[in-house]
């Protein structure tokens, strides 16, 4: 059976679109990165995670149908369409993208707890990531150590608002919000002082786990996991289970 | 409509889409109200047409808010003002109060039934990014100023998520003229693909700098002429975002099949440094950019960096290497238009002026962040040595 025939039947399986070559059966209303995500494919993404509505912000998950660039996380699959995602080009305007955000914030992995658990790391191990290109812009940025419960390290975060998200949507608190503009784009947090002590945050939110990176993470917890038996120690970013980091 | 879409127009704000197309699914799209905005965020640097219109025809400005409601039966027209023209606020509300007193606002205009319709102002805080139709909505619901996810379009899902058709200032005033005169008039002027008139924002070095009016498909050689520009090096057709055309270009025609413009005319006559010229450009989006996207975000401010490592003359041919590859990936990944872009006058001025990029770089043998010999100063000093071994090898 030719690929090129069976792309876009809809008689046994549903509509279908090619993904690098490939087809993926897609509900009505679905866009491509949720239809290859269900299909256990690949696209890599970090701002983007299935139990909340697209964003569309890290761009890593950029692909190209008919020669056009955009988000799979935001583009509407349709019936018959070729959608280019694995290619070298892209692949490297992921890598490039990956470096923006390494060299945008402080990103230590040998000595950050969430090495090993961590999308923002495993994304660039699977684009073969290998430095930073850039010169580093080492931004000061405070620690918000004042939660019982939970730790803010902001050198780490990446803008995904997956906290911000899952703050307002899961835990209907809004706790989190972003500020600034340019590179000076940041998170806050929602509380007069601006600490999270002062939030209704609690351990067991939604927005506490949701963290991809190591910027949002439990107290007391460092390192119960060894190093070794992590999530992306006998997984990758690209296997279909493992796709997120939480 | 039916003269709208005869006539063939396309908005002037940069994105040239067709104005009768745009009115026609706003009106078809289904909502409990229907949204005439007008964009009146004029930000891009180099463009003052719009300030002149609002200033000197605010009439025609509303009359073709009022022509546009009519068209896709809106009941509510916003005017979003820039911010930094918030000084034209108080004149812009007394038009709009004289035309509701003359019944060209409000309910039953000019005596029809059932023609309801009438503006508010509302003012811009000066994001560059509002100029963006989806991010200007967004600013006018009160939220942050990030363009949305498109599709779905304004048209369909605007303002409040209702079928919301915005305009440029020029193209309403424009729409005015095709409803006094007729699509056909308008279509007869300029080219095919390109109809009309266009106005442009003459600056920089020329005797008579100014707004002028041209039919589309006019060359750029008619408007230096024009404006008396001599020793002319580069023009910058539709500010930074749009075209940086050098001299050997200046026979190419403006309009939307040849060097498309939303307004600016930027002349630079040969004294201009076109790398300084370019980084000051970078400097704007870098500010300018709403940090929503990575690409954007990280992209604008290393392209800063790296330019500024440049003006400093410590900046090697890799420098200049990876600006090109942040061209790329601006052009291919941003969120909006405003990322894809930003870096324009980079690339075109890295293409056509190459030699005002390459004087600056530091020919080493290495790729220098930083000058290593001058690093060593203090030790030199501290040891009381200046001989020829106390320096590092600076030639290659």
């Amino acid at each position: 059976m030719t690929t090129l025939a069976k792309t876009g039947n809809t008689s046994d399986i549903g509509p279908t679109f090619s993904l690098d070559g490939k087809d993926v059966p897609f509900e009505p209303g679905e866009t491509i990165l949720q239809a290859a995500r269900r299909a256990g494919r690949y696209i890599p993404h970090l701002c983007w995670h299935p139990d909340f509505h697209a964003q569309g912000s890290c761009r890593v998950c950029t692909v190209k149908v008919k020669g056009r660039a955009g988000s799979a996380c935001t583009l509407q699959a349709a019936a018959g369409e070729e959608v280019e995602s694995s290619t070298d080009e892209l692949n490297a305007d992921r890598k490039m993208l990956l470096q923006m955000l390494f060299v945008e914030g402080n990103h230590f992995c040998p000595s950050c707890e969430k090495s090993g658990n961590c999308l923002l790391q495993a994304t660039a191990y699977e684009m073969n990531m290998e430095d930073v290109l850039f010169e580093e812009f080492y931004p000061r940025r405070p620690i918000d150590a004042s939660h019982a419960d939970v730790l803010i390290d902001f050198n780490r975060c990446i803008l995904c608002e997956l906290c911000v998200r899952a703050s307002h949507d899961v835990d209907g608190k809004d706790v989190f919000a972003i500020a600034g503009h340019g590179i000076g784009t940041h998170l806050v947090v929602n509380s007069m002082s601006g600490k999270l002590v002062d939030t209704d945050m609690a351990l067991a939110d939604r927005a506490a786990s949701i963290c991809p990176v190591g910027a949002i993470l439990p107290k007391r917890r460092g390192f119960i996991i060894p190093i070794g038996e992590r999530r992306y120690d006998p997984h990758t970013a690209a296997d279909p289970g493992t796709q997120e980091a939480s | 409509m039916d003269e709208m879409t005869r006539s063939n127009l396309r908005g002037r704000g940069g994105a040239g889409f067709i104005t009768g197309k745009k009115w026609e699914l706003c009106r078809d799209a289904k909502g409990s109200d229907h949204y005439m905005v007008c964009n009146a965020d004029e930000g891009e640097p180099g463009t003052f047409k719009d300030r002149v219109l609002l200033t000197c025809h605010p009439d025609m400005v509303f009359e073709g808010m009022a022509i546009g409601a009519l068209a896709i039966g809106a009941r509510h027209g916003l005017m979003y003002l820039r911010g930094e023209y918030r000084y034209l606020l108080e004149p812009l509300r007394d038009v709009l109060q004289r035309r509701r007193d003359a019944h060209l606002l409000g309910n039953a205009i000019q005596g029809h039934a059932g023609f309801d319709f009438d503006i508010e102002i509302h003012v811009g805080a000066g994001a560059y990014v509002c100029g963006e139709e989806s991010s200007l909505i967004e600013s006018l619901e009160g939220k942050r100023g990030t363009p949305r996810i498109r599709p779905p379009f304004p048209a369909e899902h605007g303002y409040l998520d209702q079928p919301t058709a915005v305009d440029n200032v020029e193209t309403l005033c424009a729409a005015t003229h095709i409803a006094l005169q007729g699509g056909a008039w308008w279509a007869a002027i300029g080219t095919p693909k390109s109809t009309g008139t266009n106005i442009h924002s003459v600056s920089g070095d020329c005797d008579r700098p100014g707004i002028y009016e041209y039919p589309m498909g006019t060359s750029i050689d008619r408007l230096l002429e024009d404006c008396g520009a001599r020793d002319t090096q580069a023009v910058q057709v539709g500010g930074p975002s749009g075209k940086c055309l050098s001299a050997m270009e200046f026979g190419r025609r403006i309009g939307f099949e040849d060097v498309p413009t939303a307004g600016a005319f930027m002349v630079f006559n040969r004294s201009r440094d076109m790398f300084e010229v370019a980084r000051n450009y970078a400097g704007f989006f870098a500010e300018e950019s709403c940090g929503f996207c990575t690409p954007c975000r990280v992209g604008t401010a290393l392209v800063v960096k790296s330019m500024d490592k440049l003006a400093a003359g410590r900046g090697s041919r890799r420098d200049v290497d990876l600006l090109s590859g942040i061209d790329t990936l601006m052009h291919g990944t941003t969120h909006c238009g405003l990322g894809g872009s930003a870096c324009n006058a980079l690339h075109d001025t890295i293409v056509k002026f190459r030699p005002s990029y390459e004087r600056r770089l530091k020919s080493l043998h290495f790729e220098p962040a930083f000058d290593l010999d001058a690093e060593l100063a203090d030790a030199r000093r501290a040891t009381g040595r200046d001989d020829a071994a106390a320096h590092l090898e600076s030639t290659p």
